[in-house]
Formats: C-alpha cells, sequence, structure tokens
C-alpha cells in the first residue's frame, strides 16, 4: 500500500531542494566557507554561521541508521496501516528522517546499516516527498 | 555567581485529579497554584515572580498574571517543553539570586486525556525542520522508537530491559492513591502489552493524563520565616540537544550537556545521590538518561536496571517513587513539574512511607522536552535538606 503524500512548505531556505526533487536529483546545501553538507535543507551553516551555501547533487545512496515500525499514524497516516519511520544516513554524511518503503521486501527484512536507496514520490500540489527502500 | 543555597522550594502541589473535564485551564493553574501556595504558608499577594510554559493558555504569563491578579517584578516564560518547569526553578533562584523577586510561583496544567483537541503542541507547521520530519508520519512514540532502537542496536540493550523500568515504576505507583495505573505489571507484561511503534510497547509508554501541578521558589530569608520545612536548590543545569547538522546521535540526551553544571554547581556527584526523579515519557528516556546523568557507564543502562536496581526503598537508584509518568501522572503531556514535586515529597520526608527513602538528603530531578528522536531541551536539578 502507497504512504501519504502530505502537504509542505516550500520556502526561500529550501527551495533549491525541492526543486531539485521534482528533476529527479537530490539537491544537498554545502557550506561555501567550511564545505559541511547541510541538513536538513537551508541557507545557513550551523557548522560555521556562514550565510553562503551552494547546491550539490548527491548520489540518492545510503544506509539504515534506524528505523521503527509505527503501529498508529495520526493526521494523514491514520488510515495509513503500519508504516516504517526511519533515520537514513546518506553517502554524504548527513542522517535524514524518511520512510522506508517495503516493496517488495516485508517487515521482517528491516536491519541496520543495510543498503537503501532514494525514490521520489510526487503528487499534485504538493513538494514532491524523498523517500527509500532497499537498493537493488 | 552560583544559585547554590541562594533559593529554597517551600511549597509544591500536584493537582490529585487525572481527568479534570469540569474545568478550564487557567482554573487548574489557579487551583493548583493555591495548593502550592497553601503548602508553603504564603498568599497569592506574596508572589513577585511568576514562571510558565507553553500550556499556559492565551499570553502566557501575561494572561495568568491577570487572571490570578498577580503584582510582579519578575516574569519568565521559558518554554522547553516538560523540562521547562525544572528550567523554571533554576532561573527562579537566579531571579532571587540578581533581586528581581523574594517569591516566585511556577505553573503547570493540561487537559490531554478528556480534550485532546486542546492540547497545545510543539509540532508546529512552521518549524524550519517540518517538511522534513512532519511530512513523514513523525509521532511521539515513533520517535522515540528510533532512539531506543538505536539503542539496541549499538549496546544491545534489551526490550525485557527497558521494561524493567516500567516494573520498578508500577511498583511505586501501587501505593499513590491518586496514580492512574495502580497495578503491579511484570516484564512479560509489558512485553506482551500491544505493539505501538517497535521496539516500544504500549507499556513501554507514559500515561495521558489532565492534572497540573506548582511549586513556589523563595530567598532563604522568606523560607526561614515559614514553619514549613523547605528544600534547598543546590545546583542546576539546562541545555538543548538537537539534530546536529544532521549528525543526530540518537543513544544519547541531553542529560550529557545539563547534568555536569548541575553536578558541579551542587558540588556533589551521581554518587551522592539519594534519590532521582528521573523524566519517563518512555522507558527508553529512563535509560539514556541514567547513562547520560553518570549513574553508569554508557550503554550499561540496560544492564543497570536489573534487579530492582530503581525500586524504592533499596535500590541502588531509587527513582520516580510516586509512579511517574510511567504509571502516576504525566499531566498537559509534561513529566517535568511532577519530577520536582515528587523530589521534594522525599527530602521533606513526605513521600509514601512504603517508598520513602530514609534519611533522603541529596535529591536529583531531571526533565527532557521535547523527543529522544529530534530534539530535546534538557535540564537538571540538584536538591537537598533545608540544612543540605
Amino acid at each position: 500500500m502507497s504512504l501519504p503524500i502530505p502537504p509542505g512548505r516550500v520556502s526561500p531556505d529550501n527551495r533549491e531542494h525541492f526543486e531539485g526533487l521534482q528533476t529527479g536529483r537530490l539537491l544537498l546545501p554545502r557550506c561555501d566557507r567550511c564545505a559541511t553538507v547541510i541538513w536538513y535543507p537551508r541557507h545557513f551553516c550551523p557548522a560555521c554561521g556562514s550565510l553562503e551555501v551552494s547546491w550539490f547533487e548527491a548520489t540518492g545512496r545510503g544506509t539504515l541508521h534506524s528505523f521503527s515500525i509505527v503501529r498508529r499514524g495520526q493526521g494523514p497516516y491514520a488510515e495509513a496501516g503500519p508504516y516504517v519511520l526511519a533515520y537514513v544516513e546518506l553517502e554524504e554524511g548527513p542522517r535524514l528522517m524518511t520512510n522506508l518503503l517495503l516493496e517488495p521486501a516485508g517487515f521482517d527484512h528491516l536491519a541496520i546499516g543495510q543498503a537503501v536507496e532514494m525514490v521520489i514520490e510526487r503528487a499534485d500540489g504538493v513538494p514532491p516527498l524523498l523517500r527509500f527502500r532497499r537498493a537493488t | 555567581m552560583t544559585i547554590r543555597g541562594a533559593a529554597f522550594i517551600a511549597g509544591a502541589y500536584e493537582h490529585p485529579r487525572r481527568e479534570i473535564p469540569d474545568r478550564s485551564l487557567a482554573q487548574i493553574h489557579a487551583e493548583v497554584a493555591a495548593g502550592a501556595l497553601a503548602d508553603a504558608g504564603l498568599e497569592f499577594r506574596d508572589v513577585d515572580g511568576y514562571f510558565c510554559a507553553g500550556d499556559a493558555p492565551g499570553f502566557g504569563a501575561i494572561s495568568m498574571a491577570d487572571y490570578l491578579g498577580l503584582r510582579l517584578s519578575h516574569v519568565d516564560s521559558t518554554e522547553t517543553g516538560g523540562s521547562s518547569y525544572l528550567v523554571h526553578v533554576g532561573h527562579a533562584a537566579q531571579a532571587i539570586a540578581a533581586g528581581k523577586c523574594r517569591v516566585a510561583l511556577v505553573t503547570l496544567a493540561g487537559k490531554p486525556r478528556t480534550s485532546p483537541g486542546e492540547q497545545r503542541t510543539s509540532a508546529l507547521p512552521d518549524a524550519p525542520e517540518g517538511n522534513f520530519e512532519l511530512r513523514y508520519g513523525i509521532t511521539t512514540p515513533g520517535a522515540y522508537a528510533l532512539a531506543a532502537r538505536r539503542h539496541m542496536y549499538e549496546f544491545g540493550t534489551t526490550g525485557a530491559q527497558l521494561a524493567e523500568i516500567k516494573v520498578a515504576a508500577s511498583i511505586h505507583a501501587q501505593h499513590n492513591p491518586n496514580a492512574l495505573l495502580q497495578q503491579v505489571v511484570s516484564v512479560e507484561e509489558v512485553l506482551e502489552s500491544p505493539m505501538v511503534a517497535d521496539p516500544l510497547h504500549r507499556l513501554d509508554c507514559c500515561v495521558i493524563t489532565d492534572g497540573g501541578g506548582a511549586l513556589v521558589v523563595v530567598h532563604p530569608d522568606i523560607a526561614r520565616s515559614l514553619g514549613r520545612r523547605s528544600v534547598k536548590v543546590l545546583g542546576h543545569g539546562e541545555a538543548p540537544k538537537h539534530t546536529d547538522n544532521g549528525r543526530i546521535d540518537l543513544t544519547h540526551t541531553g542529560a550529557v550537556f545539563s547534568g555536569p553544571p548541575a553536578f558541579a554547581e551542587a558540588g556533589v556527584k551521581p554518587a551522592d545521590i539519594d534519590y532521582a526523579s528521573i523524566y519517563d515519557s518512555f522507558t527508553i528516556t529512563v535509560l539514556e538518561t541514567i547513562e547520560d546523568l553518570g549513574f553508569c557507564a554508557r550503554g550499561e543502562g540496560g544492564r543497570f536496571v536489573l534487579d530492582g536496581a530503581l525500586v524504592a526503598p533499596d535500590g541502588r537508584l531509587p527513582f520516580n517513587t510516586d509512579g511517574g509518568g510511567l504509571c502516576n501522572n504525566h499531566p498537559s503531556n509534561r513529566g517535568g513539574m511532577t519530577k520536582v514535586i515528587e523530589a521534594v515529597r522525599q527530602l521533606r520526608g513526605e513521600a509514601h512511607p512504603a517508598v520513602q527513602i530514609r534519611d533522603c538528603k541529596l535529591a536529583l530531578a531531571h526533565g527532557t522536552g521535547g523527543s529522544l528522536g529530534t530534539r530535546m531541551g534538557s535540564a537538571t536539578l540538584i536538591l537537598g535538606q533545608e540544612d543540605a
């Protein structure tokens, strides 16, 4: 079963990121001063305080850092049935919250450390959503 | 400047009810304020400092000052979630030491059990991180589950070890006639309760209750003038812990930052603590916090909680003798106030006799506001008997 794609807000802080997802690319900000890769997307480097960032294309590959099978969702997820809330660690360093899609594997195949790859999901009228699945 | 000995908790009051559909939020704030002031032997007209957090209705401290008719020289509405009230005690001591006020009132109230639609939440849609968390169906248990799963992965912590924390809380709650859950549970019952968000079961989660509580923090001269036994504020630490630019470490809490300054200010170490109120939104919250405050080594929390270590009065670290948030009360989804209140009871020798620590001289209270799975405001208080 597919998961909901809830509304989101594109702002001047994250516009490049969502425009990238629209074209199938994962764009992340990197600090112009200290070269730290930044997450969540913003025009500020929390590592050094710089206001100048540039956007680069990340691989969309990573590993499962932690996960939970949430049995009772709320709001848009109230009718979703059990779903996987997860942190994925990208090859570029950041750990981001996401969902792990289970097709074709099921809950029994989840394991911290397993390789995952991005899936960009789209719906009309809302920003795209970055999810992951087991790497093929 | 240190706040060690700069202020005393002279009054503490926990609302006795766990379902309060027949009161407004402001009314519950007023009831607990009246209870804490009566406990101290003071009147509303004595209050010149007022502290509240995000649970206060309307314009917060200003609306409540209006409702209660307070004449104030100091207000503080610091919001760090469920830990706010420990922060407030520290800030009240600072304000008293600086001469800004002499009688500080701290209040909390909420009705998430009977009026969940009215409950205020920190998951605000305009948060800069909102797009990157809320859209994925993050829930409170789900986020804590991410921390629990990672702790299990890194250190071999088990569900049965987490369950021991709930068991200890339930052993204490059987003596509290106001506790929402008064039945003693076993490790097996915790593990057999429905899974809410793997690996957390229903009985790994705190209760959802209406209620509230209040504290009165006063200048030492006022404490001395009151007939009531008061509790000395010895040390305080507060710190946020956040996602660290996408490098979040799920295996520790903000207690690693708030604990050391509190112990240093008080001039004591973890082994000196007779009783600990430890924030228990979930069992994993307690386990990580015990490690972070230095009661055991990092990764050893699962082994530390075995063999009744947390059970009063004889365990190595008796905790949450009121039954805690896991069994007694978690008013307004914020457990910090009741953590301070039970520590005050222990230091006054007024806990239930079955769980009272003999000659409890030194207590710790710790609050965790927000989420182990994302960001939190942590606060630690070290409290002592009046003559500590």
